[in-house]
């Protein structure tokens, strides 16, 4: 993974140093609530319901095992023992106090770790695909590129103030999206064209929250040396035309669908034609330098399927189901690709303790050259893991409770922090999330159902990605009661679908019923091998309504 | 007379913005870019006589975007561009695109709601002018250039990204 050098590091540095100042001059009522706001969020500081929350940058989701310790430790000594991974691939604490937070930004800096830009109207985390650099699927490792952008886009001058936030994903895999490129305000698709050439197809304008859009691309083919010539001019646009009036409508897929993804296009072209030769347009020197930081570890030469490995899995079932689940294929031979579920029955999703993270460090150390991963399904993943030492990781991870054998199934949900820590939401998720998986926890059932994409949001806002759950649930106030409001058909990935709604929503208590109810349905009109999204393309919403809906049905018959 | 910060130092401010109705004098002044945009005639031989003259200056307000002033700006002595609201950016593109595209190379100020974190990336935008809100310390203010040494990106001071300097 990258490694920053002496500039990369007086960069963060400094940044603290400017922050310790700024919250001096808060606390000594220099700078007013509501100036102090934008400089807070920039550092990752969102003032919550109880406390303050921190949220910690976790580049394209790459982490060592010293920064793992690091932030074992922050928890420990500054939290409550605990961290949540958000949907952004990033890490955030619920309870610092405010006035220590320059101290952990301090901590944070001594492992190459920020809050820069985590919160805020201005370009955020760059994310990408959990699996990159160990997938065969890439074209190449996207992760080169999403440093590139990440420094590209660190206190950029022209780009603090946006009119709202800006998030940037980059895929490079063909027929795979795990980074969900299309919900993005940009999303960056790494391809080579018909002669050969390394590039990207550039996507504009997506994005959750109140009003879902997929992107839409507004350049087939954009030459590798020009990803930030042409982000610049994209940005640059949006920030002189982006709507300032009202920040719902706020968003660059705002501006994209009321221009037109053509005149869009032209303008980010017009000024591109200005800049895109310019200083700004990468070199070989830089693409190098930052690819040789994502170089291979050092692989032994193995081959796959092992003996004990193979013995293992025919000897523990429970051993071949999580293998099932939680393991896949490695680019080498002889090693596999491991996600830990953060989604433990009586805790939040994308919860993780300071031991659990201690421990994390030292199976990343033993078993996966020191490097771990989060992911935007709130998982962890050691990537570089030999397959003849998946059976001693499995056990070591079984006592520490992250050996859940659910992965992408229907209790592996997204889920925001809602109603009990975010002072946003409408409604409290958590409380649902745990309903599930208290009503959900058989484990013949939960793989027979197969892949589900449950998400959970408790506002508009959508940190849960409920639009593109196959099964999402929204949390929404009415009259000053907690309601939740079901859609399906939502998906993520290359097919990715904003979800319909299902109907008026729901009581908290009746949700658990609810999501059977659906699954039933699922259940009975599945055809051989069918998941639950296909079935739901193929037989629509009526069957799932009316079931939902009995007494409505019994009224129109009537 | 009001102070502002002028290339990072302390200086009295000898600009005055006049209302749109008021008549021209020999002084140092500064109109709204819609007076320029909308005046004709003799009117428009007026401002731009003064223009020569090197004593106006004009103000691009919340909305008015650099090109609608483009290669025009190249004669004025002074252009203001205001910040309605600290968290309101444009005025960051606005002062890159006079500067690197236009070829302004007169005094570029920051009016409006101008506070000190902001005077940095101000700086880096082309900004050599702040006129800051009533409020500010100027004092501190002078102090804010020198937050970061080493920036990621290229700029109008130096239009090297760090990558084509390390």
């Amino acid at each position: 993974m990258y490694v920053y050098d002496d500039l990369d590091q007086r960069i963060i540095n400094e940044r603290v140093t400017q922050f310790q100042d700024q919250m001096a001059r808060y606390l000594d009522g220099k700078i007013p609530e509501e100036e102090f706001l934008p400089l807070r969020l920039q550092n990752g500081i969102y003032v919550q319901r109880y406390a303050p929350m921190l949220r910690i940058a976790v580049p394209y989701g790459m982490l060592n095992s010293k920064q793992l310790r690091k932030m074992g430790e922050i928890a420990r000594d500054y939290d409550r023992g605990y961290a949540h991974f958000s949907t952004r691939q990033n890490l955030q604490y619920n309870w610092p106090k405010l006035e220590e937070c320059p101290e952990i930004l301090g901590k944070l800096a001594e492992v190459q770790m920020h809050a820069i830009q985590t919160s805020g109207n201005c370009i955020r985390n760059t994310t990408t695909d959990e699996y990159a650099g160990v997938t065969a699927e890439e074209l190449v490792d996207p992760r080169p590129y999403c440093e590139i952008i990440r420094q590209s886009s660190t206190f950029h001058p022209e780009f603090a103030f946006l009119p709202r936030k800006f998030k940037i994903a980059v895929n490079a895999v063909a027929d795979a999206d795990r980074a969900a490129t299309r919900m993005h305000d940009v999303g960056i698709q790494i391809i080579r064209n018909a002669e050969g050439e390394l590039g990207y197809r550039v996507y504009a304008g997506g994005g959750l929250g109140r009003t879902p859009i997929l992107s839409s691309v507004i350049r087939e083919f954009l030459p590798e040396k020009d990803l930030l010539t042409y982000i610049d001019a994209i940005v640059r646009v949006y920030n002189q035309f982006g709507r300032r009036d009202n920040k719902y409508k706020a968003r660059i897929k705002i501006l994209v669908k009321a221009l037109g993804v053509e005149r869009f296009s032209k303008l980010v072209e017009e000024e591109w034609e200005y800049i895109k030769d310019g200083d700004g347009k990468l070199t070989d020197h830089e693409l190098e330098r930052i690819k040789s930081h994502f170089t291979e570890p050092d692989y032994a030469t193995l081959e796959d399927a092992p003996a004990s490995y193979t013995d293992a899995l025919a000897s523990d079932k429970a051993f071949a189901r999580w293998v099932e689940r939680n393991v896949r294929a490695h680019k080498k031979p002889g090693y596999a690709v491991t996600t830990f579920a953060l989604k433990q029955k009586g805790t939040a999703p994308g919860d993780v303790t300071d031991s659990q993270l201690f421990a994390f460090a030292d199976l990343a150390d033993k078993y996966s050259f020191g490097e771990a991963r989060s992911t935007h399904q709130q998982n962890l993943v050691l990537a570089d893991v030999e397959q003849a030492k998946l059976y001693d990781l499995w056990k070591e991870a079984k006592a520490l409770g992250l050996a859940t054998p659910t992965l992408g199934l229907l209790t592996d949900m997204i889920c925001c922090p809602g109603g009990d820590f975010c002072a946003l939401a409408n409604a409290k998720s958590l409380p649902v999330a745990e309903a599930l998986q208290n009503a959900f926890d058989d484990l013949d059932y939960l793989h027979d159902l197969g892949e589900i994409d449950l998400n959970i949001s408790g506002c508009m806002n959508a940190c849960g990605h409920h639009h593109i759950g196959n099964i999402g649930i929204l949390g929404v106030d009415k009259k000053g009661e907690e309601f939740y409001q079901v859609s399906l058909g939502g998906a993520s990935g290359v097919d990715a679908t904003v979800g319909k709604i299902l109907g008026p929503s729901f009581a908290r208590d009746r949700m658990a019923e609810i999501v059977r109810t659906i699954l039933d349905v699922y259940v009975a009109q599945r055809i051989e091998g069918e998941t639950f999204i296909e079935t739901f393309r193929r037989i629509g919403m009526d069957a799932f309504k009316a079931a939902a809906y009995p007494e409505k049905e019994k009224t129109a018959k009537a | 007379m009001n102070q502002i910060i002028l290339d990072k130092q302390i200086a009295n401010d000898d600009w005055t913005l006049i209302a749109d109705d008021a008549e021209l004098s020999t002084a140092n002044e500064v109109i709204n870019f819609s007076r320029w945009a909308n005046a004709e005639g003799t009117d428009k031989a007026a401002l731009i006589a003064k223009r020569d003259a090197g004593t106006l200056g004009i103000q691009l307000n919340a909305g008015d975007t650099a090109d609608l002033l483009a290669a025009d700006s190249q004669g004025f002595a002074l252009i203001n561009v205001e910040f309605p609201k600290f968290a309101d950016g444009r005025g960051y593109s606005a002062a890159r695109l006079l500067r690197e595209r236009y070829g302004f190379t007169g005094q570029l100020r920051a009016v409006g709601d101008v506070l000190f974190d902001q005077l940095f990336y101000m700086m880096r935008c082309g900004f050599n002018a702040m006129a800051m809100r009533a409020d500010q310390d100027l004092d501190l203010a002078v102090k804010g250039f020198e937050t970061f040494s080493a920036p990621y990106q290229g700029d109008v001071n130096d239009t090297r990204p760090l990558f084509r300097r390390r």
